[in-house]
């Protein structure tokens, strides 16, 4: 028996190791070394290690620093209760309406196929549809909505969050439909037996038991979008700013200290977010 | 045939707003890619021409994009046989506890929540500070590892989660070897799923961009050059080399999934082969 016990665990690990082995190199020692070098100083040219607080007083004594990871924080609830709501609306749909399997594999595959394209085209795919002569101002002047083309479609808060959903809703959609797939059917006729009226049904029913769904979608958006820069950069037209772009400006300018500093705090938030969603739900049970 | 509530027809109302809304934009550029030589990035068309994809075709219009092009497409590849193998690997340990795999599994969270800006910088500074040269082939690799291994994982666990025990069971009673049970039950049973992890590989790879932004090294992978190419160039070439990747990644995706229709197709045909065996 106790022969077996090693045999086991040395199989386990004889299988996991070149996983382990990526994680540590790739994933473990990168995050290491940004600790490591957010106490380090940086000279016009180069780095200097050192151990100083100096990028961590730097940053949290500048008021650019709240306001970026305030103007973060809006930027995932927003986006989150968007993707949310279209994704589990979509899920719904797919999950309940279309009544034969074939219909809904072949529908749902139409919702995921975009994730497998390149998200920069999807981005700047948004230009000629929202910019100062595209698509929809010609739409808004021809219905006689405005006499001026809208300045605030592209580059703008605006086009940052409608970038987001575009892109991030699908991480929403997946876990849901996921979750809604497996609710015993049965359970449903019963709450409607029972005398619950559709939207009883809904709130009682349906959407506790789509919780692990939720969580798993909302786990991706939040990350997605809390660590984004490249979408920030493009939509905004480099006007807003989030975490990820003061991180990326520091790297232009070789601040390499500096913007470990920000990285670290960055990953702690995430973490922290991550930590306390993951209490709701038990991601190996629910695949 | 019952008819349908009323709720159907504004939930699939909806339903395909969602999909101008995901398909709308892409479409836009498709169109405006074929705009005449005096085009502009937006509407109105100047004319139809294939103008800006022979555009492409000259090196010097537009950088590097056949390189970069081949480059992504080779990394996509190492990604993707790279991805199938350790997530199997992965799965299978995985099934059974051993010392550990609690943490293993929290890493691998991590590494799907982690900002991509950080792994990027992270292993830019371990190659710059250890004095390696950092190249797509290495540290962008790396880098893109610990972005598709996580879905790859991902993926398994849901696979063995549905996975019937006893087929394997079968097999082991009737003298299977673990080896010969993995080859000849497993492995066959969960083939098609293993193409949707390569999948998830190659195109999470084709398409990544934040992950090698700091790793590639002086040779551009695809996106990087596409990346770079959005703030100099101001013509409808950079749609038609959108266009143009959009289409191939479609054929991947495509080719993928005809794979696995056929695999289960063949599969069906077959039926079982119960009380077949070779005795």
């Amino acid at each position: 028996m106790r022969a077996g016990e090693t045999n086991r665990h040395l199989t386990g690990w004889l299988l996991a190791s070149p996983l382990t082995l990526v994680l540590i190199l790739f994933l473990v020692l990168p995050i290491v070394m940004i600790v490591v070098v957010s106490f380090w100083q940086a000279t016009e040219f180069s780095i200097v290690p050192a151990f100083s607080w100096e990028n961590y007083d730097f940053l949290f004594g500048s008021p650019v620093t709240y306001r970026v990871f305030g103007n973060t924080i809006k930027y995932a609830l927003i986006v989150w209760a968007f993707t949310l709501g279209i994704g589990f609306t979509v899920a719904y749909f797919l999950a309940f309406h279309v009544r034969t399997q074939t219909w809904q594999i072949a529908l749902f595959l139409l919702c995921t196929i975009p994730f497998w394209t390149s998200n920069i085209i999807r981005m700047i795919s948004w230009i000629p549809f929202l910019g100062r002569n595209g698509l929809a101002n010609s739409a808004l002047i021809s219905a006689g909505i405005t006499d001026e083309p809208l300045d605030w479609l592209l580059y703008s808060d605006f086009s940052v969050i409608l970038a987001f959903v575009h892109l991030y809703t699908l991480f929403m959609v997946v876990p849901i439909f996921n979750t809604m797939m497996r609710i015993d059917k049965s359970l449903i006729e019963a709450a409607y037996d029972g005398g619950a009226s559709g939207f009883q049904t809904l709130t009682n029913v349906i959407i506790p038991l789509c919780k692990p769904g939720i969580m798993i979608g909302t786990i991706f958006v939040v990350t997605l979008v809390m660590g984004d820069f490249v979408t920030v950069r493009f939509m905004s037209g480099s006007q807003s700013a989030n975490v990820g772009r003061l991180i990326q400006n520091d790297i232009a300018l070789l601040q390499y200290p500096s913007a470990s500093a920000t990285a670290v705090v960055l990953l702690i938030t995430v973490l922290m977010v991550i930590g306390i969603l993951l209490r709701f739900v038990d991601i190996r049970k629910e695949l | 045939m019952e008819t349908r509530p009323r709720s159907f027809y504004v939930l699939g109302a909806f339903f395909v707003l969602f999909l101008l809304f995901l398909y709308g934009p892409t479409f836009t550029i498709a169109i405006l890619s074929f705009q005449g030589p005096q085009g502009g990035l937006t509407f109105p068309m100047r004319g139809v021409s294939l103008h800006w994809f022979f555009d492409l075709f000259q090196e010097q219009a537009v950088g590097d994009i056949w390189g970069s092009f081949r480059r992504s497409f080779a990394l996509g590849l190492m990604v993707m046989i790279t991805t199938v193998v350790v997530s199997v690997m992965g799965g299978l340990a995985f099934r059974k506890r051993f010392a550990g795999n609690v943490v293993l599994f929290y890493l691998v969270i991590t590494a799907l929540v982690i900002p991509s800006i950080l792994v990027s910088l992270g292993v830019g500074l371990i190659f710059s500070q250890a004095g390696l040269p950092i190249h797509w082939a290495s540290s962008g690799f790396g880098s893109q590892l610990t972005w598709t291994l996580p879905f790859g994982l991902l993926i398994m666990f849901a696979v063995f989660n549905r996975f019937d025990k006893s087929f394997e069971e079968a097999a082991r009673d009737q003298g299977a070897t673990n080896w010969q049970a993995l080859r000849h039950v497993v492995l066959p049973i969960i083939a098609p799923s293993l193409i949707g992890v390569a999948l998830f590989g190659f195109t999470l790879s084709y398409d990544e961009f934040a992950r090698t932004l700091l790793t590639a090294g002086s040779y551009n992978t695809l996106p990087l050059e596409i990346y770079g190419m959005t703030t100099n160039v101001t013509t409808p070439v950079i749609f038609a080399l959108g266009t143009l990747t959009t289409a191939f990644s479609l054929v991947i995706i495509g080719v993928f999934l005809l794979t696995v229709w056929s695999m289960n197709k063949r599969r069906a045909k077959q039926g079982s082969d119960a009380g077949k065996g070779m005795v």
